[in-house]
């Protein structure tokens, strides 16, 4: 069967403004729905990174001191609680510090550097202050050298830490840092000061949620920490305890000391809670534009039915003759479909132009790099389809046009 | 979903003699016409909303959801770049000073948002402005002596006495604490409404105590529930639409006392400091300024003493570069803040993208709702109808889609704020609320759609020649 391409493109002239509008529907749509597809697929593979850590069974509590408490005080308590968690059962272990993977409420930015001289970092990392329970609270393995030992960890808190002492870092930086070979029992310097790697750990978030260049570039120092105001208590519980434990953790520490506050409403929370409204902005943009593409895509559908459905009928006589004249159902099909494709690829022509044009626009706005071709192909494919299906119910209406239409009347 | 669309033939015909009649009547009373007409055109829109239902309904549906997206992103906005103190916008000012030099890596070239402790010190002791509020985050808990009530903790601010009078802080019981009271670092303490209610049931507690870190602290007033948003006035308060805070201890006393920031502090790179006697001497920025410079000539002389007092620094020897600083008002601060977190702005540029494509969706629509009416048109010329008659007729029918795509749009609108916790965080969420205005505001965009989207299809009606389509007919 040919398609004659002429007349159906003659046929199309008359009707500028009705094949105007439905391309320039198409046109809108594929220029937001392609960038949408872009930010909700960019998006949606930053909410799922992984933080490296057992997500699953890390319950997180947020403990305040009540009363001004001296630094040895505040070790002394944190130190105590510390104990009645790790014995407690349905606790794998715990420890303290100002900030965890992913989701922390703080960051601590370092810049590593291979010399001591060096003017701007080999590496940005940010830190994490822990004891020797830190490796197995957050379920880290351990790659290459150990642990740290209980000596090596000596008290700190926000205003006063050490500076020195061994480092264990990311497999990530340790790439970084020494590319080539082995980064055990090297040297690095975070403000001039001397720190050897004693241990490589597999990937581990770092706290802030919005890092991107170095998100797994962690630095785990030596300290235990216990600040004078409080502290973030990281609880990894026995796998299926993670909810009792959550409900019940508050109370355990309050027997241990009530000059606390542990937040009734969001005091302790699971890993995975925290995890999730850390990237509440990532995900409700996904839903929006989720929703808005949906909805464009059907009132595209549904302006194409409109239009499709009243030239049908404006033209039943045509048609009539068409088929009294001899042509078979399948050419009325086919003239329709045909016709509604040119229209559909004016529109996704106009419409990859449209798309480069609101990507450059969306730059400005979002962490946004230029817009793949591949979005503007899926778009325009996805476009086609379903302008053709939504043109195919007017299209088998008219194929059904009796060839007696063409003596009758056309009022109506 | 039914697509025959000739079987309201008959119901035409019969509304055409309706129709024609009716002109001619009109036509007679003259007086009466221009109102009547309207009525009748009215009845005649909402009698055809019932005319090819399906496509009627998707038109009102497009038109409702690309006017509540709008609506609801329009209103998020706006909520999030108000500006919370217009009326003291060209009177305060926020002084910054680099003291990173060439090295500065996150600021992306701006100094920072806040300022050092001896910078602060420093700059307090001019004179020039009219007030000046030092302020920095704070997170306090208390043990109260009534042991019914929890421990608890609340945020607050440390703040210089003029505070409240530069940001309009209304009082319920009470009121500022005296310049006594600042300048020593007295136990003063203004809280807030819901930590008065909770503590006192709401009476006046002006001159009761309340313990917080280990002190008794007296209670010099009660603000009453005060919340601008975004919280402009700490930079280093990261919670910008966070509930309203609680606690304001006099800055000198928050100092003495060595209460450490709640909020952020920016040091250099791999601070090495230990302890608050050595913050308070870092270069690390945790302190917001704000000054009060009531005229041009005193920002211009104002603007000069920071610049003069940034190249003294130079001179001495503790920065190296030349001066460079800031003096921005209010509306400045809040664009350099960028509050504004991008969602909310990308989430409106689509939902005009969406009402846009729901506008061409409808005038395609529409375009082949009135043009398949050609017929009666033809007729109703003929007739004696005029194309003015025509065009207000096919207007006022396009109105009443848009009035019915303006209820279902409010419906949507609420429906959509209610929700919008799914896509925003929390507390962004709960500063929009859905009211009068954002509803007439719904109708009107609604309706405003509908008439632009007729505006070709009503176009095209009216042009319709009689004769062509009798003849046709």
């Amino acid at each position: 069967m040919t398609i004659p391409i002429r007349p159906i493109l003659s046929a199309l002239t008359r009707h500028k403004a009705g094949v105007f509008l439905i391309a320039l529907q198409v046109a809108l749509t594929l220029a937001i729905v392609a960038n949408a597809i872009f930010v909700i697929s960019q998006r949606v593979i930053y909410i799922s990174r992984p933080t490296g850590i057992d997500e699953a069974n890390i319950v997180i509590i947020d403990n305040r001191w009540v009363g001004a408490l001296t630094a040895m005080q505040a070790q002394a308590k944190t130190a105590a609680d510390l104990a009645m968690l790790r014995q407690l059962p349905g606790v794998a272990d715990a420890y303290a510090d100002y900030s965890f993977p992913g989701a922390g409420p703080w960051a601590t930015l370092w810049g590593i550097g291979l010399d001591v001289n060096q003017q701007s970092p080999t590496s940005y990392s940010e830190a994490y202050f822990t004891d020797e329970h830190a490796l197995n609270t957050y379920g880290v393995r351990l790659v290459a050298g150990r642990n740290f030992r209980a000596d090596e960890v000596t008290p700190g808190s926000q205003l006063e830490q050490s500076t020195a002492g061994p480092i264990i870092i990311t497999q990530d930086l340790a790439k970084k840092l020494f590319p080539a070979e082995s980064s055990l029992g090297k040297a690095v310097y975070v403000g001039g000061v001397a720190r050897t790697i004693i241990g490589v750990i597999s990937d581990m978030q770092v706290p802030a949620v919005g890092t991107r260049t170095f998100a797994y570039r962690s630095v785990l120092s030596p300290i235990g920490w216990a600040d004078v105001s409080g502290d973030q208590y990281i609880v990894r519980a026995s796998p299926g305890q993670a909810e009792h434990l959550r409900r019940t953790l508050a109370a355990a520490l309050y027997k241990v000391s009530r000059l606390r506050v542990i937040d009734a409403v969001d005091g302790v929370q699971s890993f995975q809670a925290l995890r999730s409204k850390a990237y509440s902005r990532d995900r409700g943009l996904v839903i929006l534009l989720t929703a808005a593409s949906a909805i464009l895509l059907l009132a595209t559908a549904g302006g194409i039915i409109g239009i499709t459905v009243y030239w049908v009928d404006e033209r039943r006589r045509q048609i009539g003759l068409r088929r009294a004249l001899g042509a078979k159902r399948s050419d009325i099909l086919a003239h329709v479909l045909t016709e509604n494709f040119f229209i559909l690829l004016l529109g996704t022509s106009v419409g990859s132009l449209l798309a480069f044009a609101v990507n450059v626009a969306l730059m400005h706005f979002l962490e946004m790099t230029r817009l793949p071709t591949f979005y503007i192909a899926l778009g325009s494919a996805v476009l086609l389809t379903l302008g053709q299906c939504a043109a195919l119910t007017p299209a088998r209406r008219a194929a059904r046009m009796s060839p007696m239409e063409a003596t009758r009347a056309a009022i109506g | 979903m039914s697509l025959n669309l000739t079987e309201t033939n008959r119901d035409v015909n019969h509304q055409i003699l309706v129709e024609v009649t009716r002109d001619s009547v009109y036509k007679k009373c003259r007086g009466y016409r221009k109102a009547g007409m309207f009525i009748y055109y009215f009845n005649l829109g909402m009698r055809s909303l019932s005319r090819n239902i399906v496509i009627t309904s998707l038109m009102i549906l497009l038109i409702a959801v690309g006017v509540a997206g709008s609506i609801t992103t329009y209103a998020l906005l706006s909520v999030l770049s108000a500006n919370p103190l217009p009326s003291r916008s060209q009177q305060l000012f926020v002084p910054q000073i680099d003291n990173r030099g060439p090295n500065r890596i996150t600021t992306g070239g701006e100094p920072d948002p806040e300022l050092t402790f001896h910078d602060v010190v420093a700059l307090r002791a001019n004179h020039e402005p009219t007030a000046q509020a030092a302020i920095y985050p704070i997170y306090l808990s208390s043990v109260p002596a009534d042991t019914t009530i929890q421990p608890f903790a609340a945020k607050g601010y440390a703040v210089t006495a003029d505070f409240f009078r530069m940001f309009l802080v209304p009082f319920e019981y009470g009121g500022v604490w005296s310049k006594d009271d600042d300048d020593d670092g007295s136990n003063a303490v203004v809280i807030g409404r819901d930590l008065n209610q909770r503590l006192f049931h709401g009476e006046n507690s002006v001159g009761r105590e309340l313990p917080l870190e280990g002190h008794v602290y007296r209670i010099a007033g009660v603000m009453e529930q005060w919340n601008p948003l975004p919280r402009f006035y700490a930079a280093a308060d990261v919670q910008a639409f966070d509930l309203p805070p609680q606690i304001f201890l006099p800055f000198q006393r928050a100092i003495n006392l060595k209460i450490p920031t709640a909020g952020s502090t920016f040091c250099a790179l791999n601070y090495q400091g230990k302890g608050w006697d050595d913050l308070v001497r870092s270069e690390c920025t945790w302190i917001s300024l704000w000054v009060e410079l009531p005229d041009a000539a005193g920002v211009r002389r104002y603007a000069a003493f920071l610049l003069g007092y940034a190249e003294e620094q130079n001179a001495n020897g503790r920065f190296n570069w030349p001066g460079y600083t800031r003096l921005r008002d209010l509306d400045q601060w809040l664009k350099y803040l960028k509050i504004v977190p991008s969602e909310a702005r990308i989430s409106f540029i689509v939902a005009l993208g969406l009402l846009l494509a729901c506008t061409v969706n409808t005038v395609g629509l529409l375009l082949a709702r009135f043009m398949r009416r050609g017929p009666d048109i033809g007729i109703r010329r003929a007739l004696g109808a005029s194309r003015a008659a025509i065009y207000t007729q096919y207007l006022v029918e396009a109105a009443v889609i848009g009035l019915a795509g303006g209820v279902l749009g409010i419906l949507l609108t609420v429906c959509f704020i209610g929700n919008l916790n799914l896509v925003f965080e929390a507390k962004i969420a709960r500063t929009v609320h859905s009211d009068a205005s954002i509803m007439a505001l719904a109708i009107s965009l609604a309706v405003l759609v509908a008439l632009i989207a007729a505006a070709y299809p009503v176009w095209r009606a009216s042009r319709i020649q009689p004769a062509w389509q009798l003849k046709a007919g």
